[in-house]
């Protein structure tokens, strides 16, 4: 970054030298200074209101109109194609923004990387992305939050409140996300009543809601009672199931709208504290690092209010579960631990805690997880 | 059989040397009805925006910018434009035998997935070697796909809409299946997706823009295709075929290798496109080959009345409408779905102006025969 900023600062100088005229048409360089103007790009890959994903990006934006000097541009449906590409150019050519955050994760290959080589004074921050210093550009930065921790704590509620001791989740794709996320909310329940089982179902898309909601309705014939999801819209999920008399907890978003009575908890981003720290940053002059991360204790994700249903022994623990969590240092996928083919995941004594990278790439399903990564 | 008679009248007529007057007339029907039609269009959909209290000058200003107004706003438009000149041949040829094929998308993704997984086999050849023979099976699976859509209905009698949206989902879940099993590049953790094609391997721009060599190749498609239909007797047959199917076969025409070559073409071109998806833009073949061009490629088709040359600015002008969306949305606060109702609304007013052909008589050759 350093080295970067001070060529960058040469290059003003030799072309104020030089006689600004040129200047002119060039995009507005980065911030070596505190700035008094910033425009941010957001782009979703679904709709601003979809109770899950695109909304929780949406309402951290939405956190920043409120800085002064901040302009926010948006825009929503981009698919991850040459689409994403013109979206980022025309946010910067007739809107101005200097800094974008294109937040799906399939953006950033080859999409943000093509943009970030084309606009090297833009700043490009990307969901979920891996940075890597030795690979992708320093005008690119990926933050991300470790919210398996939120489905661990989803799974804790869940346990409690199972009569069946069989829960249920509705998961898009079997990528390291997704796995996590299935595995925590088992593991949380376990920590409850270990002879809880998770059976999951994967819809194969993002975002496809008759999928969703056959998923859904298979995993209540089966007999799950408490059901929760990953795909980019919870919506369809959270009322179906809550429509078949299940318990269910959210993703993404706050969706106990939806289903009042039978919303216990939900693991939901908290992009607003994220994105808030991030313009403050850049607005006061310093850079965003390049690779962020965070979990509950550091306010990257949030859980979402206890619904009345929650019973007061469940809420105990609960709380208990998550004060463990913000101390630090906390494991979900910790050994003695098998997948449910009989591998051994973790030896006795053997912890992977939500900092380590090595859970950004898991492909597999604990043992209790009823369901198939293939 | 009317089809058929009006036909040979009308080359008897132009052969026996109309009057330019009288040609031009005849031409020209063609031309102003649908143009008027999209003027009719974008001036009702004024109307609904001023219903939502928006201003349709800011609307259609905003679209000539974004998609229009600048060299930037050009390359935007016509970078999106590429895919769908294929995605609206592989309606618009089967659609010349009376034949409605609305499953591209599935030859689309196909071809890409084919494209990406031959690029892997073949990382190390050279461009030269390598282009070809990727596009070459993209083409062959995409033609196979579409072309057994086309089978299904001359052997069977299935019909090929159905069919042909089914078996797109068919390709969708075969795609994904392919990409996040057999053939998913481990390093791809949360976007499965095959090995990222070689830097040789890849489809460049065209110097001095930055657009892909698609959209030349796109055009020539088009160029071709109406070559292929105006100008050849395969075409001729094609036209009879699709005028009165058992007029052709009392005729002695082959109607059974006419639909199978005309749907496996449509399909081949659809190939093309998942090829250039896969090898120009995307560097490897993943879920986002299906971004719905194949559907988009429906509307374009019937906007152009399925002739091959109009498809060319029929695309731009759809592509430039979704190239202008970001800034609509941006600057005028109307969601993403804006445009997909202009586009319905101009589909809608084009529908209705078939109803309109030989209605003026301004536009009868007889009228101007001197």
């Amino acid at each position: 970054m350093s080295t970067s900023s001070l060529s960058r600062r040469h290059f003003l100088m030799g072309t104020a030298l030089a006689g600004s005229a040129a200047f002119l048409g060039l995009p507005r360089m980065a911030r070596a200074e505190a700035l008094d103007k910033l425009t941010v790009g957001f782009i979703y890959v679904g709709p601003k209101d979809d109770y899950g994903y695109n909304q929780a990006h949406a309402e951290g934006a939405a956190a920043l109109k409120s800085i002064p000097g901040v302009t926010v541009v948006e825009e929503e449906n981009v698919p991850e194609t040459i689409d994403v590409q013109k979206t980022m150019e025309s946010m910067i050519n007739f809107d101005g923004a200097t800094l974008l955050f294109p937040t799906s994760f399939g953006y950033f290959d080859p999409h943000i990387l093509e943009m970030a080589a084309k606009y090297p004074d833009v700043r490009f921050e990307h969901a979920g992305g891996m940075w890597q210093a030795d690979k992708h550009p320093t005008n690119v930065g990926s933050y991300f939050g470790y919210i398996g921790m939120g489905q661990y704590l989803n799974g804790v509620v869940a346990g409690h409140m199972t009569k069946t001791k069989k829960i249920g989740f509705v998961a898009a794709k079997p990528i390291p996300q997704v796995l996590l996320n299935v595995n925590s909310f088992l593991l949380g329940a376990r920590s409850v009543d270990p002879t809880i089982t998770c059976q999951v179902i994967f819809t194969g898309e993002w975002s496809l809601a008759v999928k969703e909601a056959e998923a859904t309705n298979a995993l209540c014939d089966a007999g799950c009672d408490v059901i929760t999801c990953h795909v980019d819209s919870p919506k369809v999920v959270i009322e179906t199931a809550a429509g078949r008399g299940a318990y269910v907890c959210g993703y993404h978003a706050n969706q106990s709208s939806l289903a009042p009575d039978k919303y216990l908890t939900g693991a939901e981003w908290n992009w607003s504290k994220v994105y808030t720290d991030m313009i403050t940053a850049t607005m006061a002059g310093e850079p965003i690092p390049n690779f962020v991360r965070g979990g509950l204790a550091e306010g990257f994700i949030k859980m979402s209010p206890l619904g009345p249903a929650v019973t007061p022994e469940a809420k105990a623990d609960f709380e208990a579960k998550q004060a463990e969590i913000l101390k630090g240092g906390f494991a979900v996928i910790k050994g003695p631990l098998k997948d449910n083919k009989g591998n051994v995941i973790a030896a006795e004594g053997e912890a992977f805690v939500e900092t380590d990278v090595k859970l950004e790439s898991m492909d597999y399903l604990v043992e209790g997880v009823l369901g198939s990564t293939s | 059989m009317a089809d058929v008679t009006a036909m040979v009248q009308a080359g008897a007529r132009a052969g026996a040397g109309e009057g330019w007057r009288a040609a031009l007339a005849r031409k020209s029907e063609a031309v102003v009805l649908p143009v008027g039609a999209l003027l009719a269009g974008l001036a009702i959909f004024g109307f609904f925006l001023m219903t939502q209290g928006k201003s349709p000058a800011e609307f259609y200003g905003l679209v000539y910018k974004a998609g229009f107004g600048s060299w930037f706003s050009w390359q935007n438009t016509l970078s999106r434009a590429a895919p769908l000149l294929f995605a609206a041949l592989c309606v618009a040829l089967p659609a010349r035998l009376g034949l409605v094929v609305i499953g591209g998308e599935g030859a689309i993704v196909l071809g890409g997935v084919a494209a990406g997984a031959l690029g892997v086999v073949l990382s190390g050849a050279s461009s030269w070697v390598g282009l070809p023979l990727m596009a070459l099976a993209a083409a062959l699976v995409g033609g196979l796909w579409i072309g057994t859509v086309g089978a299904l209905r001359h052997y069977r009698g299935v019909n090929e809409t159905i069919a042909s949206l089914l078996m797109s989902y068919i390709a969708i879940a075969l795609m994904n299946h392919i990409v996040e099993g057999p053939l998913r590049d481990p390093a791809s953790l949360n976007k499965p997706s095959t090995a990222p094609l070689p830097d040789a391997l890849r489809v460049g721009n065209i110097p001095g823009a930055e657009l892909h060599w698609g959209l030349p190749v796109g055009i020539l498609c088009c160029i071709l295709s109406w070559a292929l239909i105006d100008r050849t007797t395969w075409g001729f047959a094609a036209r009879i075929a699709g005028g009165n199917v058992r007029a052709a076969q009392v005729q002695g025409l082959p109607v059974g290798r006419l639909i199978l070559g005309f749907t496996a073409l449509g399909g081949a071109f659809a190939g093309l496109a998942g090829f250039f998806e896969t090898s120009a833009v995307l560097g490897s073949a993943n879920a986002s080959l299906a971004a719905g061009y194949g559907f988009t490629g429906i509307l374009i088709a019937f906007l152009a009345r399925h002739n091959p040359l109009a498809i060319i600015p029929v695309a731009c002008l759809l592509a430039g409408f979704e190239a202008s969306s970001g800034l609509i949305q941006r600057r005028m606060d109307l969601p993403d779905a804006t445009v997909l109702v202009l586009q319905g609304f101009v589909f809608v007013a084009i529908l209705l102006s078939d109803a309109l052909y030989g209605r003026f008589k301004i536009f009868t050759p007889e009228r101007w025969r001197t």
